[in-house]
């Protein structure tokens, strides 16, 4: 009998990153931006999908893939508004992996200029997973408290995006909203912070412009 | 709690590792755990003795060794290590930083028993 000590630094995530690499690739190629929505479960965001839908409709295509542990139902949500949508039900994974995007794509028309993913709503999980998205949203609901940010901390440092959301509830919450930014900034100094009630409509239109402005950055990457 | 799945795809890494070796048992696993690599050690621990389980794997011992979040600042190039969760540069408060390691699960080394005779 021998004993051997074998080196394999290989990356737990790997095969995970791999496949998110080339779904991003094809997705930029088409010039789809795809938006990864991380959030705790009901932080809001099928609702904000459903304002984004409305506004975003009539100029644009969008698509939307819900990810979710069971039922179809955000993405009958999303389908009520005239967006096609996809669900994918984990069965009790709590997050969701490139390999199940990959088995939606071919499904997606390819005319089609934003793809939103939702994923389950967890804000722990879902952080570790890369999903070919080129852009990651973080929502925060004033509800859940303005201390959250560094409790999660890697949901906040890989996002791009922080919305703070339900901001309709603030007259009636203790929640500090320049401590709830500070504390994100402080996770993510590059992180862009939108403030947000899809109740009232505040801050749909200007993230709109924002992932709009982004798409195009996609269209002339290396201009 | 997606340690379960992570330690599923260890195992695959891990078994075809024993099989190209030829192991007869494999004894430890090391892997090292960014601070800032979204898993809690002690759950990956658990994962990992729930999956050993009739294995070849099945009374390896797992070293899990932490990896602090080193980062390099881009305006002053000093290296340090993020601590309470502010991303800015430790010497100049820059936040325009390189993560250079932290962020990620790495499988280091197993040690296996093979067939072989000793070496040497």
């Amino acid at each position: 009998m021998a004993t051997k000590d074998v080196i394999v630094l290989a990356d737990l995530l790997g095969t995970n990153k791999k496949i998110a690499a080339d779904i991003r690739g094809e997705l930029e190629r088409r010039g789809i931006l795809a938006v990864n929505l991380l959030s705790s479960p009901g932080a809001g965001k099928t609702t904000l999908l459903e304002q984004i839908a409305v506004r975003l409709r009539e100029t644009s295509r969008m698509a939307v893939i819900e990810g979710d542990i069971e039922t179809e139902r955000d993405a009958e949500r999303i389908r009520a508004k005239g967006v096609p949508a996809w669900q994918i039900t984990t069965g009790g994974a709590c997050h969701l992996e490139a390999k199940m995007i990959a088995k939606v794509l071919p499904q997606v028309p390819p005319d089609v200029e934003y793809l939103f993913i939702e994923n389950v709503g967890n804000l722990v999980c879902p952080a570790s997973y890369e999903l070919g998205e080129s852009l990651r949203i973080v929502l925060l609901s004033t509800p859940e408290g303005d201390d959250k940010p560094k409790k999660y901390p890697k949901a906040f440092t890989t996002s791009d995006v922080l919305v703070l959301s339900k901001a309709d509830l603030l007259p009636y919450l203790p929640f500090d909203i320049e401590r709830a930014k500070a504390e994100a900034l402080e996770l993510n100094p590059r992180l862009r912070i939108f403030i947000v009630s899809a109740v009232t409509g505040q801050g749909v239109d200007e993230l709109i412009a924002f992932l709009s402005e982004k798409r195009r950055e996609l269209q002339a990457p290396h201009a | 709690m997606h340690e379960l799945s992570i330690v599923a795809g260890l195992f695959e890494t891990l078994l075809e590792q024993a099989r190209t070796h030829g192991a007869r048992k494999v004894t430890t696993v090391t892997l090292r755990v960014g601070k800032l690599s979204g898993v809690v050690p002690e759950l990956l621990e658990s994962a990992f003795d729930m999956y050993k389980k009739g294995t070849i794997a099945g009374e390896a011992k797992l070293w899990v060794v932490d990896i602090p979040l080193r980062i390099r600042c881009r305006a002053c190039g000093t290296e340090s290590d993020i601590q309470s969760w502010v991303f800015l540069c430790g010497a100049c408060t820059s936040p325009d930083l390189e993560i250079l390691q932290g962020t990620d699960m790495v499988l280091e080394r197993i040690e296996l028993e093979t067939d072989d005779p000793p070496a040497g």
